[in-house]
């Protein structure tokens, strides 16, 4: 049977794939350099930092507080110099940023195998889900006179708490990944023959990894904020003196420049560690993905 | 063109009769229901290209699923000859955190194949689906045509003799699909491969297949088949794949008549 008038050749079918290719593929906008970068990103809470000192300057040279209560900018940056100085400062942060990793870790390891065992049981799942995620919602402060009674003025009482804080939001962020795979990927390691390892290994974690992410960064923020709750309240000498320790000092000398410069290291740590391991990871995992830029 | 290929010497062992050989296949979902599939009998054999027509839902998609190995009939019997077979879904499916090659490597990967030989397999691949040197690329930087065709290279590299195509055209714009058609069916001819095509497009299905096999809904069953006489290539506007197409086309709709009445 002859072959209709119309039809093309390979080579010019080819040529013709080649041309929609090349029409249609997305084209993603080129990364912006150093100068658009600092313009977008760098400059405007740079702005909003200097607008801020201004407006604190203002309201100290108004009087609008008596100067214990709020002192000037400078004040607080010679405080904070002079614990930088004496080395208090670096001290308050390698204990408090040490009790924050290890608590974070051993967070990270339970929350892992809670979130697992509750994707693997249904039963689990159904079972202390409802309160895991209650969990979430509940401040972790709230822990910390029951951790005393049960381990004393301890650095146990300070793990218990971080971990009671950070552990849920794992073991959910876990859960949520592996929710959101697709059960078309699944479907096709199947179809490629991967064992149940294999698919495990290729598939559903590398998918289920964005959610985990977001889980481990909340845990992070949940282990700070509930290592700070703690650290304000159990104070013993045998303790030393982390970030939420001095911050408590500054409250009973009444020193209003000790109490903000420590404020400000906290948000800085907590800040800096969030900016410089999570961020970073995230970003990269969501650009390979094509989710963001 | 001789490529080198990873391939034993499959065409020089006695021909199977078959690539498929489906029995008498009934697939019940719930009792009190029709069934989705019933008394189904299909035979494909070695380098045949068999399309599967019909409405939505009448069970064309778990038929395939059910040839891929991907649940297990109520009863009846499917048996593959030639191995493991190839499945192409409607969406392309590509694993995103994983370029265009590392998608086609991973499946080279479930066979076994080695570290070096997976990269020069998958380029190769790629070139076959004339996506030479785009490997790297990752999913989100191709389009909705280039992202089929890998799935297509990947779907290659199961070096599956059975290649199941579940709609894998129906997401695509007309030019496009076009486009993929040629592809395919040049593939096709050169890779020797066995396909069951699943579409509700009647002129796709006689552009296409060798043979069309019409499907009926509730319960799913085989009503009708031709023998498309047609050489390929051939033109999907051409006025042989037209008349047929509106043959069909007048089964299909009293197929789906029936069920309105």
């Amino acid at each position: 049977m002859a072959v209709d008038d119309e039809t093309l050749t390979t080579e010019d079918s080819r040529t013709f794939e080649a041309g929609l290719d090349a029409l249609e593929a997305p084209t993603l906008s080129p990364r912006p350099g150093p100068g658009a970068v600092f313009l977008r990103s760098v400059l405007p809470p740079m702005v909003a930092v200097v607008a801020f000192i201004a407006l604190w300057q203002l309201a100290y040279s108004t009087d609008l507080k008596p100067s214990y209560a709020l002192p000037s900018p400078l004040d607080v940056l010679r405080t904070f110099d002079q614990t930088v100085r004496d080395g208090r400062a670096w001290d308050a942060i390698s204990i408090s940023v040490s009790r924050g990793a290890l608590g974070f870790l051993a967070s990270l390891a339970v929350g892992t195998m809670l979130g697992l065992a509750m994707w693997r049981s249904r039963w689990l799942r159904t079972a202390i889900g409802p309160f895991v995620s209650g969990l979430q919602s509940l401040p972790s402060v709230a822990w910390v006179p029951a951790a005393i009674i049960w381990f004393g003025l301890s650095d146990a009482a300070i793990y218990a708490v971080v971990l009671l804080g950070a552990v849920p939001s794992i073991a959910n962020g876990l859960l949520a990944g592996f929710d959101q795979v697709p059960p078309l990927l699944d479907k096709v390691g199947r179809v490629l023959g991967l064992s149940t390892i294999g698919r495990i290994r290729h598939v559903l974690l590398p998918a289920a990894l964005p959610g985990y992410l977001s889980g481990l960064k909340q845990g992070w923020a949940f282990s700070w904020r509930s290592l700070m709750a703690a650290e304000l309240i159990t104070y013993s000498p045998a303790l030393g003196i982390g970030l939420g320790q001095q911050l408590n000092i500054g409250r009973e000398l009444n020193a209003m420049d000790m109490v903000i410069a420590s404020i400000f290291l906290i948000l800085v740590v907590g800040v800096a560690i969030e900016l410089l391991i999570f961020a970073p990871l995230e970003r990269r995992v969501l650009r390979t993905r094509g989710l963001t830029h | 063109m001789a490529q080198p290929t990873l391939r034993p010497a499959l065409q020089q062992q006695a021909t199977p009769a078959s690539s498929v050989r489906v029995t008498q296949l009934a697939q019940v979902f719930e009792r009190d229901r029709p069934p989705v599939l019933d008394r189904i009998d299909v035979d494909v054999a070695p380098g045949e290209f068999v399309c599967l027509l019909g409405a939505s839902g009448c069970g064309k998609s778990t038929l395939l699923s059910l040839i891929a190995g991907l649940g297990t009939p109520t009863s009846g019997s499917i048996e593959v000859t030639v191995g493991r077979p190839a499945l192409m879904f409607q969406e392309p499916a590509l694993l995103p955190w994983l370029t265009a090659a590392g998608n086609v490597e991973l499946a080279l990967k479930a066979r076994g194949v080695g570290r070096r030989e997976r990269r020069t397999e998958a380029e190769r691949l790629l070139s076959l689906v004339n996506l030479a040197g785009q490997g790297r690329k990752r999913v989100h930087e191709l389009s909705g045509g280039m992202r089929q065709r890998v799935a297509l290279a990947r779907a290659l590299a199961q070096d599956s003799r059975l290649l199941l195509m579940d709609e894998p055209f129906a997401a695509l714009d007309a030019i496009t699909r076009d486009a993929l058609h040629e592809e395919l069916i040049r593939l096709w001819s050169e890779q020797g491969l066995s396909v069951i095509f699943v579409t509700h497009n009647v002129r796709e299905a006689v552009r296409l297949g060798q043979r069309v096999l019409l499907m009926g809904s509730r319960p799913g069953r085989i009503v009708r088949e031709w023998q498309v006489g047609m050489s390929q290539p051939r033109a999907i506007e051409s006025p042989g794949v037209s008349a047929l197409a509106t043959e069909i086309t007048h089964h299909l709709r009293a197929e789906i008549s029936r069920h309105g009445r």
